[in-house]
């Protein structure tokens, strides 16, 4: 059974440093950098939940599922 | 006389008047909360509005009727709103948004004494100056005061088309005579009135909802046509965006002022009898009016030289004509139902010559022989 | 590429809102909310009074209306009564729809004019520095409730029930897949809807209120939220300081203001165009 991949999208220029989008995340995909601001740093880890996307105030985030077309 | 000419003359209210302008003038939309002595505008629209399709609604309170007005212009209908002195108060603050977000919309006033609650089915002139200058900000305002019920009506219609063609409320400032007398009412067939709309925009051209055009008014659209944009009371910027960059406000600004201002000549009407050779002026408005041009005809019949100058439109106040009319002369006196509201303006314009307020504010009507005396006086 | 519903952003972001203000992720539901109710955005006119969560219509591609502090339910009550076809959507704050536009709020309600309203409840003037609201919990500290607010809160789900609204919800930022569902639910029902949605303001409410850093107001909601369904087990002592969310009171088929209005209208402009053709004889 192949398990889904997603890619997150961040667009860190918009990023406010606000922390939820580390505190929602269930699956360690994001952490924060020097500046506090968030930073992807295991997109394989993705579950594709849309907790980021859906709480990041700033609509930093975009997670879409890897289609064929991607690889 | 026919069964159709008699069907065609009444005899009308003031107020009944204003709401026959109202419908003539292509109103769809009116939002009011009942106040002595505009009631009646309510009442009329509240029977007439449905029977042509058109729509009425009793708000809770005048911030909320006034608010409503405005909503149904930003659709595109023509909505006006009826209050007096207590109300008209409550109404500034949403003015001074019709004003800076150049939503055309007409707010009649039929003026009691004041303030506050005041004397609520007495006549006064006491909401003058406050039309000008009652909602804060630098703006400019149209304000308009008939004296009789084909003025009223004829002046509903004006103060629609004015509101539409600058984008601006207008106010139409009558008074509680004005308001509750009956007169003969018989349109004039032969001069049907010119009915106007907010300028659109031309055939391919760009919409740019606030933009600093030339002659001052920039076109405009209805939301919820198919161009969709913002309209907000923060000062803004030609998109219609909030803007705090200082150029851009000052030339928004100016023009919010000077679309009127400058048009002075257009806008306002001043209506002249016996000014040729007058040595002595009597310059009036609104059911004061009415006693002076009485005033001034004795005293002509009795061989003086006395002119009377009645102000149609109260603003914008026309500077440069009050002050040719005013110049030379022995006296300027200046009878209304306040404690010389206009006379203030006058005295401001006319250089030189002695302004003479009368003023009454007792609730009753100055009277042709109040006036005549005063003007003996001078003579 | 980008996400389908940010067709429904104006070119103006990024927005003001501070770091971790809950006003980007309700704006973000709502425009997920009307992907998924799939209106045609020139139907669409949204209506905003003033303060922080009424800034929202700047960003939004609709027909937008910044109105003034109270004033958006007596404008969007005019332009939806003059053009019903309109999908009405009113966004508010605190003072918006409790303080100084609690008269308008509960004749919406009592006229049942079919207006959704979205009142952002961050317990606080954001906009003017962190003021206390009638929204504000016993006891919390606010700019002027120095020393803590002795005002008793407004439940606005009472407040709306109360006042005839047909149409109750309470969401809140932390279940914001949720949120979006509320928001469709709540344009569906014909009606003046009310949603309040539980949101924060860390800078102001948050600093304040020993809660500094957006996550620390996050966790707030989070622990504090207990479902309609949940609650409905509960004690009176275990609900104590609990916002209870979810859908609350739903009445159908009670007239709607601008459908009561437009039959009226119809019946007596028949009535009057057949009594002018009799009198015409």
């Amino acid at each position: 059974m192949s398990k889904k991949s997603f890619n997150v999208q961040f667009k860190e220029e918009w990023c406010k440093a606000c922390g939820i989008c580390i505190m929602m995340c269930p699956a360690g995909v994001l952490a924060a950098n020097i500046d506090s601001k968030a930073m992807v740093v295991a997109e394989d880890k993705c579950i594709g939940c849309l907790a980021c996307e859906l709480h990041c105030p700033d609509f930093c985030f975009y997670v879409k599922e890897k289609g064929e077309n991607d690889k | 006389m026919t069964n159709n000419t008699i069907n065609k003359i009444r005899l009308v209210q003031g107020n009944e008047a204003c709401a026959l302008g109202a419908i003539k003038a292509g109103a769809t939309f009116y939002s009011g909360y009942p106040i002595t002595p505009s009631t009646e505008v309510a009442e009329h629209i509240a029977n007439k509005f449905p029977r042509i399709g058109r729509h009425f609604i009793q708000m809770e309170d005048e911030i909320a009727s006034i608010g409503a007005a405005i909503g149904a212009s930003t659709v595109g209908h023509k909505a006006f709103t009826a209050t007096s002195g207590p109300g008209f108060s409550l109404m500034q603050e949403l003015i001074g948004y019709a004003a800076i977000a150049e939503i055309p919309v007409v707010i009649i006033n039929v003026m009691r004494a004041g303030p506050s609650t005041g004397l609520p089915t007495m006549p006064a002139a006491g909401d003058v100056q406050q039309a000008r200058w009652g909602t804060h900000g630098d703006h400019s305002i149209i304000a308009i005061s008939p004296n009789s019920v084909m003025e009223t009506y004829y002046e509903t219609i004006n103060a629609f088309n004015l509101a539409e063609q600058y984008r601006t409320p207008v106010l139409l400032m009558m008074d509680e005579k004005v308001g509750h007398l009956r007169e003969r009412f018989e349109e004039d067939e032969a001069n049907e009135p010119v009915i106007m709309y907010r300028p659109a925009p031309k055939e391919g051209e760009k919409f740019v909802p606030y933009a600093n055009v030339e002659c001052g008014v920039p076109h405009i659209l209805p939301l919820g046509k198919g161009e969709r944009y913002h309209i907000t009371g923060l000062t803004h910027g030609e998109t219609g965006f909030y803007t705090a960059q200082p150029k851009a406000v000052s030339k928004f600004v100016g023009r919010l002022s000077d679309k009127i201002e400058l048009n002075v000549d257009k806008i306002a009407k001043i209506e002249e009898n016996y000014t040729d050779d007058a040595e002595v002026l009597v310059l009036s408005y609104g059911s004061s009016a009415r006693s002076a041009h009485e005033a001034v005809k004795t005293l002509r019949e009795q061989g003086h030289k006395v002119g009377m100058v009645r102000l149609i439109t109260l603003w914008p106040f026309h500077d440069a004509k009050i002050a040719a009319l005013c110049e030379g002369k022995k006296a300027v006196i200046v009878p209304e139902m306040n404690l010389g509201q206009m006379a203030r303006e006058v005295q401001r314009v006319a250089k030189g010559v002695p302004v003479l307020p009368m003023c009454r504010v007792d609730g009753d009507l100055m009277t042709p022989d109040e006036i005549i005396a005063k003007v003996k006086e001078v003579l | 590429m980008r996400p389908v519903y940010e067709k429904y952003f104006r070119d103006n972001i990024p927005h003001i809102w501070c770091a971790g203000c809950g006003n980007g992720i309700v704006m973000s539901a709502f425009a997920r909310a009307i992907e998924k109710l799939g209106y045609d955005q020139d139907d669409v006119m949204v209506v905003s009074g003033i303060g922080c969560s009424s800034r929202m219509t700047t960003y939004i591609d609709f027909n937008t209306l910044h109105t003034a502090h109270g004033r958006a339910l007596a404008f969007a009550t005019g332009a939806k009564l003059s053009e019903p076809r309109l999908k009405m959507f009113v966004i508010m704050g605190a003072g918006d729809a409790a303080a100084i536009g609690g008269n308008h709020f509960i004749h919406s309600c009592r006229r049942n004019i079919d207006i959704t309203a979205i009142i952002i409840n961050n317990a606080i003037y954001g906009m003017t520095g962190g003021q206390y609201s009638p929204l504000t919990p016993t006891g919390k500290k606010a700019t002027t409730a120095p020393y803590g607010n002795i005002d008793r809160a407004f439940d606005i789900v009472e407040l709306s029930r109360g006042a005839g609204a047909t149409y109750v919800a309470r969401g809140d930022i932390y279940h914001a897949a949720q949120l979006t569902n509320q928001i469709v639910d709540a344009a569906n029902h014909k009606g003046f809807s009310v949603l309040e949605v539980v949101s924060t303001c860390p800078i102001s409410y948050g600093r304040y209120n020993k809660m500094p850093k957006p996550t620390d107001m996050m966790q707030y909601i989070k622990d504090n939220t207990v479902s309609v369904q949940k609650a409905a087990t509960m004690t009176a002592d275990e609900l104590k300081d609990k916002i209870i969310i979810g859908e609350h009171f739903k009445i159908e088929n009670v007239p709607e203001y601008t459908e009561e209005h437009n039959k009226l209208v119809a019946e007596v402009k028949k009535d009057y165009l057949e009594k002018l053709k009799g009198g015409a004889k």
